[in-house]
């Protein structure tokens, strides 16, 4: 089985990352605060519409006829996409989909493209591809460009620089703007008026004089080959339409059937993701517009292989709101590069190591990042059971052997009442003898907590001494 | 009706106190329980570690022990949302041990069910003067959805001052084996849970599972703060007569 690139290094497994990011009080801080007012958005939009849980059924159920019958969409979005004049590539792979892409834009003779923010190029490292090839990817979202210029990687799905706070971008901003265009203004504050403005000046230059552009697409309608993007700051209608060239990279998952279901989706998801009950930029373009020449490029890259797991398929419904991200006590203190993925938060805990397989350390302790708190699950507004398949994946991988034994000791304790009766009476006896701080990997709870004196007697005991309290 | 309690290992081998005031509670509610003996483990650790067979001999034996009683009560929200949730997953469709799975899920209920739902009680006559604090744990809130049931109960018990815990839904970061895995994301959710227990200036902490309340009290008793971690069965037993403990 090939690697499956996820666009970033899967080096360290996930609680190596997680120390160093809760020691950081500043990360913590923002992340805290940001997640905090998108979650209190979140719940208030969702709260005043009555009819939610419906939407959310309606909204799982779409994605889930689509995806048991995603060979026929995608045969008919293909007809329908050509049929208005565009045309369609697929890609099985990262490399592919690069290859693709930076083909389409050699042919144009350009060297510059302006991007949509877009987390399928993200997962497939296209910028970083393309610059291979001698062509500059300028992402044009106002917080993918903090990133890009911060020389930094996202950490949200959403909102890809929600580590940052606005004293960091301010900074940002005011060294690396002029290495990339126009420069920030002499006198720029930390006011997010005067960074917006400033990003305004920067990307207005570049839009006006790039003639190639690349997106993804939040949904591909198979009905009419329609693609649909939303998005709330209009960088991305600008780079629809001005260019000479668009190209849409496309995960394989993102078909509708009909025009009609949209109306569930431009509901549900700006409601769950920005807390918006309507995002501000919704465009739809079918096939070449005049003077236009485009480009789709749908991408597996792993997907498939998702598609054949009976529990774990669910997490192709993703609508890649975030909702389950901003409300995710893990997430909330590690942020999203402890994940090690463009996916961060629980989806990315179940979709990165199905995509990505679990042959890294990292993909192998994905699965372990979450308490099983279940809030992902409450919130997810096309209903993916997280814990579910959290727990599923855990079943898959190959444990240490230090916890499989300890495992298979509970286990064999716990297999008779006996064996756990006389566990009890022997901790009761030496109840003194228990240390305050436990050994090995145990120890890392002990460091901060107490544990509970050992009883000298069991309920178990008590209920046979006293027969269940009546003597 | 026969009632079989099952009382949880956590509960068996470190809090003895709280299945004693369940069976007195219950007791006292004109309600006999009796404790199978073949009881040991739900199986929760095993299968949310991803341990699936060895999961699934214990809810054999925990679906076992159980057999053949009208209702079983659980003083914990998690080991019920395990039987609930994960054992039909477990068992499959169909066959002996899908069966047995099939009848003892409806008859299972979460201490504070029983008491609201079947016994149509809200005021079991409890006096606990101390002011007091309620989390809802993760399984009491999202598995099972007990909803405000245990709440109910509290303001019904005499003299006890209930005041709201912030951010109360919020896991403390315990999560079973979480809480090894990935010590310092637990640890940091953990400290966050403290300081709002503290910050409501309650005398007692309650919820309706041990393993969190071992878990915030654990931190609670390294702080030396004062603040003590109570079973909300505990508090539920405590008459003027019969105090805690």
């Amino acid at each position: 089985m090939s690697v499956t690139f996820l666009g970033m290094p899967a080096d360290r497994p996930f609680p190596r990352n997680a120390a160093r990011a809760v020691r950081d009080s500043q990360l913590r801080f923002n992340l805290r605060k940001a997640t905090r007012t998108i979650r209190a958005r979140r719940a208030s939009v969702v709260a005043e519409a009555p009819d939610w849980a419906e939407l959310r059924e309606a909204g799982r159920a779409i994605k889930e006829h689509t995806l048991r019958n995603l060979d026929r969409y995608l045969v008919q979005l293909e007809e329908a996409v050509t049929a208005a004049g565009g045309h369609v590539h697929w890609a099985a792979g990262a490399a592919e989909a690069n290859r693709i892409v930076a083909g389409l834009v050699k042919a144009t003779g350009e060297t510059e493209v302006v991007k949509v923010k877009s987390m399928a190029t993200q997962e497939i490292g296209l910028n970083e591809a393309l610059l291979e090839q001698g062509i500059t990817a300028y992402e044009t979202d106002l917080a993918e460009l903090i990133v890009q210029l911060g020389d930094d990687r996202p950490s949200h799905i959403v909102v890809p620089a929600i580590h940052r706070n606005r004293a960091e971008i301010r900074e940002i901003f005011a060294e690396h703007m002029s290495g990339w265009g126009r420069p920030a203004p002499e006198d720029l504050t930390d006011e997010p008026a005067a960074l917006a403005e400033a990003a305004r000046l920067h990307l207005r230059e570049r839009f006006l004089k790039t003639k190639v552009a690349i997106s993804g697409a939040n949904f591909a309608i198979a009905e009419t080959g329609t693609m649909v993007v939303l998005e709330s700051e209009g960088n991305g209608r600008m780079c629809l339409t001005l260019p000479r060239t668009l190209i849409s990279v496309v995960g394989i998952e993102k078909v509708l059937p009909s025009w009609r279901d949209l109306e569930v989706f431009l509901q549900l998801l700006p409601r769950s993701s920005t807390g918006e009950r309507m995002n501000p930029y919704t465009s739809t373009w079918t096939g070449a517009a005049e003077g236009q020449e485009f480009h789709l490029v749908l991408l597996d890259n792993g997907r498939t292989r998702v598609l054949a797991d009976e529990v774990g398929r669910q997490a192709l419904r993703c609508i890649r709101c975030s909702a389950c991200l901003n409300v995710c006590p893990v997430y909330e203190r590690t942020g999203g590069h402890a994940y090690g993925s463009v996916y961060p938060g629980p989806i990315g805990a179940i979709l990165t190591p199905q995509l990505r397989g679990m042959g890294s350390e990292l993909d192998r302790s994905l699965p372990y990042a979450s308490s099983l708190c279940g809030a992902c699950y409450e919130v997810c507004p096309v209903a993916i059971d997280i814990p579910s398949v959290l727990v599923d994946l855990r079943s898959r991988a190959r444990h240490p052997w230090p916890e499989r034994a300890g495992m298979a000791a509970a286990g064999w304790v716990f297999e008779r009442h006996g064996r756990l009766a006389r566990l009890q009476r022997a901790g009761g006896r030496l109840r003194r003898l228990v240390p305050r701080r436990l050994p090995g990997p145990l120890g890392g709870w002990t460091d901060t907590r107490d544990l509970p004196e050992v009883p000298r007697e069991s309920f178990r005991e008590w209920w046979d001494r006293t027969d269940g309290g009546r003597r | 009706m026969r009632v079989a309690l099952f009382v949880t290992c956590v509960n068996d081998t470190l809090f003895p106190d709280t299945g004693r005031a369940v069976v007195r509670l219950l007791r006292r509610l004109g309600v006999e329980a009796d404790f199978p003996r073949a009881q040991t483990c739900c199986g929760q650790m095993h299968a949310n570690t991803g341990y699936r067979d060895e999961a699934v001999r214990l809810a054999r034996r925990g679906v076992a022990a159980l057999r053949g009683y009208d209702a079983v009560v659980v003083p914990s929200g998690s080991c019920a949302a395990m039987i609930r949730e994960q054992y039909p997953k477990l068992a499959g469709s169909r066959g002996p041990f899908a069966d047995a799975v099939a009848r003892v899920v409806p008859r299972t209920y979460e201490l504070t069910e029983f008491l609201v739902d079947v016994l149509g009680v809200t005021d079991v006559g409890a006096y606990f003067p101390h002011r007091v604090t309620y989390h809802p744990t993760c399984h009491s809130l999202r598995g099972i959805h007990l909803g405000d049931r245990p709440l109910t109960l509290l303001r019904q018990v005499k003299g006890l001052e209930l005041v709201p815990l912030a951010d109360a839904e919020e896991c403390c970061g315990f999560g079973g084996t979480f809480a090894i895995k990935n010590a310092d994301v637990s640890a940091a959710m953990c400290a966050d849970k403290v300081r709002a227990v503290l910050d409501t200036g309650a005398e007692v902490l309650c919820a309706a599972d041990n393993s969190c309340l071992m878990h915030i009290g654990g931190m609670l008793g390294r702080q030396k703060s004062g603040v003590r971690v109570m079973h909300l069965a505990e508090i539920l037993c405590s008459t003027e007569t019969a105090g805690v403990r």
